[in-house]
């Protein structure tokens, strides 16, 4: 233990590429799994998240119309930075999950490898979902996978690092863009992994994150009208009942908490795409 | 005189009244849908008399006249409907092979296809559409439908939904009155050869051509339960949405409804897929083929007196050829030939109900109330009947009622733009998304416009084309889960 006072950073907001405090001025505190103190956070407002889903709506179309290679490269470099900074995400996966330190390790490798996983996906995606369409008729019909739009995460509670890279990386890498609402009392590790976007050629906007209450962000979240889905991973049974009710007000695609999801399933990418089909005349 | 007839006028263009040159009429007889005077709720393979003995009348729209008696059945009602189904699925058709399913699908096609004819016309009678539709696209697509599925059923595997995708078990499905025969086609066929058991709520104004697949699927020899037939109003509907017995809602309808479906399911850990409303744009560039353009538009919202959820409701042109558009549809609907549904040579039949009839003629007011310039077909209307004359609204801006809401009728609101960038701003202009259409020579424009478009389908030089290859469904409030193709069984398998 060295006598020098340690600096202690607040953990911020991530909006449209800046890392505001909340609007509202308000912080709280993250203790560790244990209940120590681990860092101020801010408590982000509902309209944190309304600034967020503009951010987002004007990044999406920005992001989609980049090449499937290129958001490629962006997801895989958010690896590269992952990955230089892997023992400050291991420490924080640590004290936020209260898991010894070989098991943290574990758990940072997995995310990260999941971030690669899902980087490989931008440009396959649209082969695996798509495909011409053999119609009766001098057409030439194909279907491509397009991005939902703007995706709203309830990132899960409990897996601060590898949960959270799961529902926000997959919905990006299929061209969305996500405002997504951090584990309440293990926001950490999704904040540092927010920062390391920044040196990471991420657009603005794609993706934002919010810290604070999740039963005070969430019904905003839920019924705002330019979202159009709605991943509850981080929402409990009843609480996500209520939240695909507010969802419905504008015909959002939701999907529910506790859905199963095996190594190597593409779930969550076909969960925020939207089949789009052309026909288009053949003829001399 | 208004300023399009002025325009004719000066351009020595024929003001063309094709529409109202005298044709021999060509009527295709009523004697051939064989109907019953009244029909049984179809539950457990049986036609059953409904529980609370309530009935009501089905009426031709184009007559009033009554077609036959219809049961309306109770929740009680769907609560057997939904146990036939769930026995169905436990006992039979869950053990029944992927290449067996196929073979009842098959023979189904098979039947549809034979009984066309009988098929077309209870369709055009109970619904008002003309003949030449029911007979060349209702029941050739239904048939196609069940055909196409039913190569599905062995071979799931292949799909893109792992190596052995299951079904959800039992599906509560509930269509509208615009395309009923095939739209029954488009639920039960995928649902079936996914390996679920369905029950089917036909639109309360269109259930003849879902009783009459019911006999079908008695003739095809399915399984008792397998495929169950519930007629009835809304409540009927409803009951099916809350019945916790069924696992599964497809709606095809309303986003109106389709929002309240969606709040009910909420909380019942239901799979749901809908197939809602749409304002779908039909964006015409300077440079597009003109006569087919021109057809394309008049297809693109006068098909099925505009009872078309993917309509090209929204016609946005280039403001260089605005004016030259505008005279030429005037003229093109002027020739289209409005009256008996039954008869050969109909463009454009009845208006489905007379609530429905209602509703086009609050929206046509708002129309002109807000100041667009309306031009309606001067053809003569039949006296009996629910009839709306072809309308074109011209002058039309983006705040327009008539520009922003469903009118599911024979009514078209047009639109200008001058840049392709403006014309994706106002087609997207819209909390709906289901289908668009884009025209021009120029296929990368075609193309780049394609890209731009929040829509489940674009239509490029063509417009209202349906084909069971291809995944039919919208984006946004239009809905979720797509119809057709192998990206329609992801609706009804576990995945």
């Amino acid at each position: 233990m060295s006598d020098r006072l340690e600096v202690r950073k607040t953990y911020k907001l991530l909006i449209n590429g800046a890392f505001p405090r909340s609007e509202s001025g308000r912080s709280y505190e993250v203790t560790s799994a244990k209940g120590e103190f681990l860092a101020n956070a801010a408590q982000g407002s509902r309209k944190d998240v309304r600034d967020a889903v503009a951010g987002a709506r004007a990044a999406q179309s920005k992001w989609w119309s980049a090449s499937a290679y290129n958001r490629g490269q962006v997801i895989y470099r958010l690896a590269e930075m992952a990955e230089s900074r892997s023992d400050e995400l291991v420490e924080f996966v640590k004290l936020s999950e209260g898991v010894k330190s070989d098991v943290a390790k574990a758990t940072v490798a997995k995310s990260i490898d999941r971030i690669v996983w899902y980087a490989g996906w931008t440009d396959k995606i649209s082969q695996v979902l798509g495909g011409s369409n053999p119609v009766a008729g001098p057409f030439y019909n194909f279907s491509v996978p397009k991005p939902t739009g703007v995706i709203g995460v309830i990132a899960p509670q409990n897996s601060s690092l590898e949960g959270f890279v799961e529902c926000v990386i997959a919905p990006i890498a299929a061209g969305n863009s996500v405002i997504a609402l951090a584990s309440e009392k293990r926001p950490v590790p999704a904040v540092l992994l927010g920062e390391m976007t920044e040196t990471s050629d991420f657009p603005a906007g794609v993706l934002n994150i919010i810290t604070g209450l999740t039963s005070e962000l969430a019904p905003g979240l839920s019924s705002h009208e330019d979202i159009d889905g709605l991943d509850l991973e981080g929402a409990d049974e009843a609480f996500a009942d209520e939240l695909a009710f507010l969802a419905a007000g504008s015909i959002k695609r939701v999907l529910r908490p506790g859905k199963k999801s095996p190594k190597n399933s593409i779930h969550r990418l076909r969960a925020f795409v939207e089949t789009s089909t052309v026909w288009h005349t053949i003829g001399q | 005189m208004n300023s399009v007839e002025t325009d004719m006028a000066e351009n020595n263009l024929p003001n063309s009244k094709l529409g109202s040159l005298q044709y021999d009429p060509a009527p295709e007889s009523a004697a051939i849908a064989k109907l019953k005077s009244s029909y049984g709720l179809f539950i457990n393979g049986k036609f059953t008399d409904p529980s609370k003995h309530e009935q009501f009348e089905t009426i031709n729209p184009a007559t009033e006249n009554q077609l036959a008696t219809i049961s309306q059945g109770s929740a009680s009602d769907v609560d057997k409907a939904v146990k036939a189904a769930r026995k169905a699925y436990d006992n039979v058709w869950s053990k029944t092979t992927g290449a067996e399913r196929a073979k009842y699908l098959y023979r189904i096609a098979r039947i549809i296809q034979e009984r066309s004819r009988e098929l077309a016309v209870v369709e055009t009678l109970d619904n008002g559409k003309p003949i030449r539709e029911s007979r060349d696209v209702d029941i050739p697509l239904a048939a196609a439908h069940f055909f196409y599925y039913a190569g599905w059923a062995d071979k799931l595997e292949h799909a893109g939904f792992g190596n052995s995708p299951k079904p959800i078990g039992v599906a509560g499905q509930i269509i509208p009155w615009n395309f009923p025969l095939m739209m029954a086609a488009w639920k039960l066929a995928p649902a079936l050869a996914a390996g679920n058991t369905c029950v089917l709520k036909p639109a309360e104004t269109t259930p003849l051509s879902a009783l009459i697949l019911a006999e079908i699927i008695q003739q095809a020899g399915l399984p008792d339960g397998v495929v169950n037939i519930v007629t009835g109003d809304g409540a009927t509907g409803s009951a099916l949405v809350d019945h916790p017995g069924v696992d599964k809602i497809a709606f095809t309808g309303s986003t109106g409804v389709g929002r309240l479906i969606q709040q009910r399911v909420a909380t019942s850990h239901k799979r749901l897929t809908l197939e809602l409303g749409g304002k779908g744009a039909n964006i015409v560039y300077e440079d597009a083929p003109i006569d087919e353009m021109i057809e394309g538009i008049i297809d693109g919202i006068f098909f099925n007196q505009g009872h078309v959820c993917c309509a090209g409701s929204r016609l946005l042109v280039q403001e260089s050829i605005a004016d030259d558009v505008l005279r030429r549809l005037v003229r093109r609907v002027e020739q289209l030939r409005v009256g008996d549904p039954m008869d050969k040579n109909t463009d454009i039949g009845a208006i489905n109900s007379l609530e429905q009839l209602k509703r086009i003629n609050e929206l046509v007011a708002y129309g002109e109330q807000e100041g667009a310039t309306r031009y309606t077909s001067s053809c003569e209307l039949p006296k009996k009947g629910f009839w709306f004359a072809p309308t074109v609204f011209a002058d039309v801006s983006q705040s327009h009622r008539i520009a922003r809401e469903e009118i599911f009728g024979p009514v078209l609101s047009v639109l200008t733009f001058r840049t392709p960038e403006e014309a994706i701003t106002k087609a997207n202009n819209t909390n709906y998304g289901l289908a668009c259409g884009v025209w021009s020579e120029k296929g990368s424009r075609t193309l780049w416009t394609a890209e731009r478009l929040r829509a489940g389908v674009v239509w490029a030089n063509t417009y209202n084309k349906f084909d069971p290859t291809s995944p039919f469904g919208g984006t946004r409030e239009s809905g979720f889960g797509r119809e057709g193709g192998k990206h329609g069984l992801e609706a009804y398998l576990n995945v």
